[in-house]
């Protein structure tokens, strides 16, 4: 199990074929109030760096970027209730939507842990 | 000059003029600050403000079981209490009749009396669209004036007068792009905006049936011409570029980049939200546009922002002017004809339709017309100058305070850009905005453009004096000084609005948009 992150404040999490993507703790708190996500669909396709999925705060509406080319397993069916996951959990519950991953060689280039830290902070 | 209040003796101050509280009052009111019940709340279900003969109940029915079976619940209010109703809420509105209404990219400037009289005038006001031409020539006649002088002030040769706001006049545009390049062969799939453009540009395109890709700005806030040529090719329909853009920065590459479309063989929309701050000074044609939209209730004066119906005609380039929308109006010997579907024939066979069933916003054609005509050619050019002098003067006067990531890139053009660049850790552009509200005044653009973090746009336009902008410069520093201080009691403001802060988040999260009646006791 390993975890990566990209420049668009996605993280991502691999567990054999399976890829759990979500949105950094940087990224929620910078949206500030999450109010409303939008999860891709079971069987969509996406492609790297193609929007997959839409989260709106009380200040702006942002696309999230798939970090890694698959096909869409679910969306987290827990952020349409409720979508203040994002906000509390966003690096655990508040996933965004698995995806098999049909590429692992796109992972390369990703930042690990530290690596996005160091990201942030230069921000 | 920036203490507030110090003028004279409020009933809510001590001799220092420090805020005391006062007792809680029986009704809620203080004073003039009335509370206002719903419209559902002050009126009974059972009780009517109108006089109506008694239903004969007695006739056949013929509702062919369609019959109410359950009360409608509407309230029923007597005239006065209707009036005062909306009187009321209307004292706890803020508009540019109050005061300063600094939204950037929103040009609120003051709407001159004189368009009022001119709209109200009974030839105007009581005409009805499909009244035959012989009896409308006047109305025609300030369409097609109207017309000329817009296509005058941006060097463009067509123009469609019909589109009714600013993003119906994107579409407009976006679609007649689309039919000039259907009609040669050459569909194209995609439309580029800089990353810094309005949202409704991304948002026409994709309607039009476009994939929009992003465009880079530059450090210094204008389009990365380079970025931009790199992505040219065969498969780009057209580029959207707003000129000012909505960093307040006139796009100093926009011939050349007009220049590389057309040579790739695509088309220049620009989105001309922000002519204010050109109008009289730069004619759009000569930078190569080939379609705009002229937002009427911005730079033309007429109200807007709740106080009025937008308006958005579209000037065209010689290669749009084919396929731009029915309908128009032409002169002929003979006066002035609405050219339609059945009279174009073949000289407008290529229009790729109407945008709207009327001829458009005519209450604020004859606004506008009035404004151009009252101001002149010479007064068009100065309310551009005096917008651009009045928002520098915000700029420089902030920038010591506020941090402002373009103040380098040149003059402003006609809005000011801030950040929320070290303000205390936990107060953010919404603390300040709010902090605002308690100084007197609607809150500026914020978190707009999304290239600057925690933005703050704020464009004062022409009708401010400098007594006026003075003034509200002493509210921006002081509110700007708290936020950087880490002052507590920002983050709670606004403290004297009639309502305190609203949760906004569980106002999206969950909200009540239907009145439902009170379960009965």
């Amino acid at each position: 199990m390993s975890r990566y992150f990209t420049d668009e404040h996605e993280w991502i999490e691999i567990e054999g074929d399976t890829a759990t993507i979500g949105i950094t703790d940087y990224a929620q708190s910078q949206l500030g109030d999450i109010v409303f996500v939008e999860v891709p669909s079971a069987g969509t396709q996406v492609t790297k760096g193609a929007d997959a999925a839409v989260v709106e705060s009380v200040k702006a509406a942002s696309d999230v970027y798939a970090p890694i080319a698959g096909t869409v397993l679910e969306g987290n069916p827990a952020l349409e209730e409720d979508p203040a996951l994002v906000n509390t959990a966003p690096e655990t519950d508040g996933w965004f939507f698995k995806l098999t991953v049909a590429d692992k060689s796109e992972l390369d280039g990703l930042m690990d842990e530290a690596g996005y830290k160091a990201f942030v902070a230069g921000l | 000059m920036n203490a507030p209040n110090k003028s004279g003796w409020k009933p809510a101050m001590n001799a220092d003029g420090e805020s005391i509280g006062g007792p809680a009052t029986h009704t809620g009111n203080r004073a003039l600050m009335l509370e206002e019940k719903l419209i559902f709340e002050i009126g009974g279900t059972d009780t009517t403000g109108v006089d109506l003969p008694a239903p004969d109940l007695s006739a056949p029915r013929r509702m062919g079981g369609l019959d109410r079976d359950a009360r409608i619940g509407l309230p029923g209010l007597s005239e006065p209490e209707t009036v005062r109703h909306y009187t009321r809420l209307s004292r706890q509105n803020y508009a540019i009749d109050l005061g300063l209404f600094p939204l950037g990219s929103c040009t609120m400037k003051h709407n001159p009396r004189l368009n009022e009289k001119v709209a109200r005038m009974p030839g105007f006001a009581d005409l009805h669209p499909m009244a035959p031409s012989t009896t409308t020539q006047g109305a025609l006649a300030v369409i097609h004036e109207l017309g000329e002088w817009l296509k005058t002030l941006t060097g463009m040769p067509a123009v469609a007068m019909s589109p009714k706001a600013g993003a119906h006049g994107e579409l407009c545009g976006i679609l007649a792009i689309r039919a000039a390049l259907e009609a040669r062969g050459d569909a194209r799939k995609v439309v580029l905006c800089p990353e810094s453009a309005h949202g409704t540009n991304p948002a026409t395109a994709a309607f039009a049936g476009y994939e929009v890709e992003d465009i880079p700005a530059t450090p210094e806030g204008r389009v990365d011409l380079a970025a931009l040529e790199a992505r040219l090719g065969p498969d780009v329909a057209a580029v959207m570029i707003t000129n000012p853009n909505t960093c307040g920065l006139f796009e100093r590459d926009f011939r050349k980049i007009a220049d590389a479309v057309h040579a790739g063989g695509g088309l220049v929309y620009c989105d001309g939200a922000n002519f204010n701050a050109i109008v009289g000074r730069v004619r759009p044609g000569d930078l190569g546009v080939d379609a705009m939209h002229i937002n009427l209730h911005k730079t033309f004066s007429t109200p807007h922002g709740g106080g009025g119906p937008g308006s958005g005609p579209v000037v065209f380039s010689e290669a749009l002017a084919p396929f731009a929308p029915l309908p128009f109006v032409e002169k002929n010997d003979d006066g002035f004809v609405l050219v339609e579907e059945e009279t174009a024939g073949d000289r407008h066979s290529n229009s790729f339709g109407r945008m709207t069933a009327f001829h458009g916003q005519m209450g604020m054609f004859t606004r506008a017309l009035t404004y151009i005509l009252s101001h002149g050619a010479d007064g068009l050019k100065q309310v551009a100058e005096d917008a651009v002098l009045n928002a520098n003067y915000v700029l420089r006067k902030l920038e010591d305070v506020l941090h402002a990531p373009f103040a380098d890139s040149g003059p402003c053009m006609h809005e000011a850009l801030f950040g929320d660049k070290g303000f205390a850790e936990g107060l953010s552009t919404l603390d300040l905005a709010k902090g605002l509200i308690d100084e007197g005044y609607h809150p500026m653009t914020m978190y707009f453009p999304l290239v600057v973090h925690g933005a703050m746009l704020v464009e004062p336009t022409e009708t401010e004096s400098k007594a006026a902008l003075d003034q509200f410069i002493g509210a921006m520093r002081s509110v700007a000084e708290r936020a950087i201080a880490g002052d507590e009691t920002l983050k709670t403001a606004p403290h004297y609005a009639p309502r305190r802060r609203l949760d906004e988040t569980l106002a999206a999260r969950k909200p009540v948009l239907a009145w439902a009646e009170p379960a009965a006791e």
